[in-house]
């Protein structure tokens, strides 16, 4: 925590603000955890993909953010739904495909959205967020809405069309929104500096007008800090902005992935660099200690146990749930 | 009343909409030069460059932003030029759109039209004059609608920018010119009910889109010959007019589909599917389909006119399946 000294005052560097970020990376922790042993237990159906090490960029960019800023995610993305607000109890439902999940048992891990928070959900295609954000800051801006957008993708996405389509579109329109490349080094299974041309995607940004930040994705002040002045770039009206994030991903691609061709060496360099604890570092340094810490996650852990419990016990979506939220016009049932 | 032509009826019916409502905008190449076809002409001088929006070439943007500017309220337009393009942005269209409301549990509302001007037209050639809508009638969470006539494109048109569905709209781009009544306030039709065009007791033939004014061409050589057929113009592929097909094969007993795209796994197959089930075949007398042969579309005008669906071919099936 070189650079803990030189924080500028009005950037979060209070004692409430950064336990609050400290507490939103001890619950997305807490979730995942929880959430990869019910998967383990046979309780969780499906694949999930989860965020452990990478809290950081979740906590950070979505304090820099308010209620009415829109969020997209991908799929990875249960950190980018609890740092914006949503529920971790009704998140745990959808995961276990119960009724009174945020989408009713038919999102499940991959499709987390909570609209009344501004979650506009997470996608189970690369990429698949940049349009969709690019398109509901441009919705906004002719809404005259002051919210932005913020599009939270990987390293992977960068190789994929819509990055730049969704780049240069949203230079072009001078739109409000920020990309965020929470870059984790792979790319499912394949290091992404492997199948990945050139020098990253600032440079990528750059060379079409975008102006980038990169930050280290394992420091939640310092992601929060960065997030916070290219937002306020965004919000005086001077177009999108690309926030650079590197951070590491210590589980698989998915729950059941045991990522075992990566070096236990590098897995345990980057758990050293372990963003809760880079932030209790800070905090320790402002009259907060183990009971305080201890104090948080013991809460966050119960809370997750508690909404785990609560899935576990909740029941089936009714089997009529399968036919409802298609459409109005040509909707069908099963015996039409 | 004004006698417009098809394209006018459609520029028409965006108009009447974006002056009710303005959340509703368009976006799309060249959309604020009036559009690669003229649909949008005056737009841009009228609703400004925030409402009329050409973008660059970027059709997967296109059809995303259009998904993003809808799911923070806003109702677009988005322009596609030629339904083949749509390529481009399928994992926006299949992915995204049709499924955000069910996929989110009804969260979003995803209230946007696609519109995507399709079919053969001048010689094209296979990129720029294929018909595939049986593709998106395929796919759930979307209307799919296909008009045929002026009146059509301009009530149709209407309804689907009121509609809280994400709907497909498929101009028919071979039919711009065809004229037609348009009133002063364009009332919205509802999806889901055909138009019937011709009537008789012989058979009844089921198209749509460019190919309604073939199978006028065949119902009228037709009953010069003393037989008469029940035509009906479907007007929307997703929801289907079910019914209205039904009642008129329970008195016909001979169903025939004719549609311009390919006959393998076309729309038509469907339809002839669904009546048998319903009817049972002990009822009908005959029902099958009538769509091109299994080929891209070819360039040379002899070439192109050999795959076609033509009237001749209609009256041809039609009396086969009278023997």
């Amino acid at each position: 925590m070189a650079a803990k000294s030189k924080r500028s005052p009005d950037a979060g560097d209070n004692i409430r603000q950064l336990t609050a970020l400290y507490r939103t990376m001890v619950r997305i922790r807490a979730f995942e955890e929880t959430a990869l042993a019910a998967h383990k237990a046979g309780e969780i159906p499906g694949p999930l993909h989860v965020s452990v090490g990478q809290e950081a960029v979740a906590a950070g960019v979505c304090a820099a953010l308010r209620k009415e800023d829109r969020l997209t995610s991908n799929h990875r993305g249960h950190g980018h739904a609890i740092a914006k607000g949503a529920e971790p109890a009704r998140m745990m439902l959808e995961l276990y495909g119960r009724d009174g999940g945020y989408c009713r048992g038919k999102g499940g891990s991959m499709h987390i959205a909570d609209f009344s928070v501004g979650m506009l959900g997470a996608n189970g295609v690369v990429a698949g967020g940049i349009p969709i954000a690019v398109g509901a800051a441009q919705g906004l801006k002719m809404l005259k809405s002051e919210a932005i957008a913020v599009c939270m993708f990987g390293d992977g996405a960068v190789n994929r069309g819509p990055f730049l389509e969704g780049l240069n579109w949203a230079m072009l329109y001078k739109l409000p929104v920020l990309f965020v490349c929470e870059d984790n080094g792979v790319a499912a299974f394949t290091r992404a500096d492997s199948v990945t041309a050139g020098a990253g995607p600032i440079a990528r940004a750059e060379a079409i007008g975008v102006p980038g930040a990169s930050v280290d994705g394992n420091d939640a002040i310092a992601v929060g800090e960065q997030a916070q002045r290219l937002i306020a770039e965004i919000r005086s009206g001077r177009g999108p902005r690309l926030l650079h994030a590197k951070t590491y991903r210590w589980t698989g691609h998915t729950s059941t992935d045991a990522a075992q061709w990566r070096d236990p060496k590098e897995v345990e360099a980057w758990k050293a660099r372990c963003p809760i604890q880079r932030l209790e570092a800070v905090l320790g340094e402002r009259d907060m200690g183990a009971p305080e810490f201890a104090a948080i996650a013991t809460h966050a852990q119960h809370e997750m146990e508690e909404a785990r419990a609560a899935a576990k016990a909740a029941p089936w979506p009714k089997a009529a749930a399968a036919f409802e939220d298609v459409q109005d016009a040509g909707a069908v049932t099963w015996q039409r | 009343m004004a006698t417009v032509s098809l394209i006018e009826a459609g520029r028409l019916a965006v108009q009447q909409e974006m002056r009710r409502d303005p959340r509703v905008w368009v976006l799309g190449e060249d959309v604020a030069r009036g559009g690669l076809w003229g649909q949008y002409k005056g737009f841009l001088e009228e609703f400004g460059a925030e409402r009329v929006v050409s973008t660059p070439i970027s059709e997967a943007t296109i059809m995303g932003a259009g998904l993003g500017a809808a799911l923070v309220g806003t109702r677009p337009i988005i322009e596609m030029r030629i339904f083949d393009f749509v390529m481009c942005a399928m994992d926006e269209l299949v992915n995204q759109i049709a499924k955000v409301r069910y996929m989110f549990g009804g969260q979003a509302s995803p209230a946007l039209v696609v519109r995507m001007p399709h079919g053969m037209w001048r010689n094209s050639a296979a990129q720029h004059s294929q018909m595939l809508e049986a593709w998106f009638a395929h796919l759930p969470g979307v209307v799919v609608v296909a008009p045929a006539s002026a009146e059509d494109e301009a009530g149709l048109l209407v309804a689907a920018i009121q509609s809280d569905d994400p709907v497909l709209f498929f101009d028919p781009k071979d039919l711009w010119q065809v004229q037609g009544e348009v009133a002063e306030t364009i009332a919205p039709i509802p999806f889901g009910r055909a138009r019937l065009l011709r009537t008789g007791d012989a058979v009844t033939l089921v198209t749509w889109s460019a190919m309604v004014s073939k199978a006028i061409e065949a119902a009228d050589a037709l009953a010069r010959q003393g037989i008469d057929v029940d035509l009906l113009d479907l007007r929307t592929i997703w929801p289907w007019d079910e019914d209205g097909v039904i009642k008129s094969v329970r008195k016909t007993q001979r169903l025939l589909v004719a549609h311009e795209a390919v006959e393998v796994a076309g729309f038509g197959a469907e339809i002839v599917a669904r009546v048998v089930d319903r009817l049972g075949t002990a009822n009908i007398k005959g029902a099958r389909r009538l769509g091109a042969p299994r080929v891209p579309i070819p360039f040379a005008p002899r070439l192109e006119t050999e795959v076609r669906v033509t009237a001749d071919k209609i009256v041809a099936a039609v009396t086969q399946m009278l023997r």
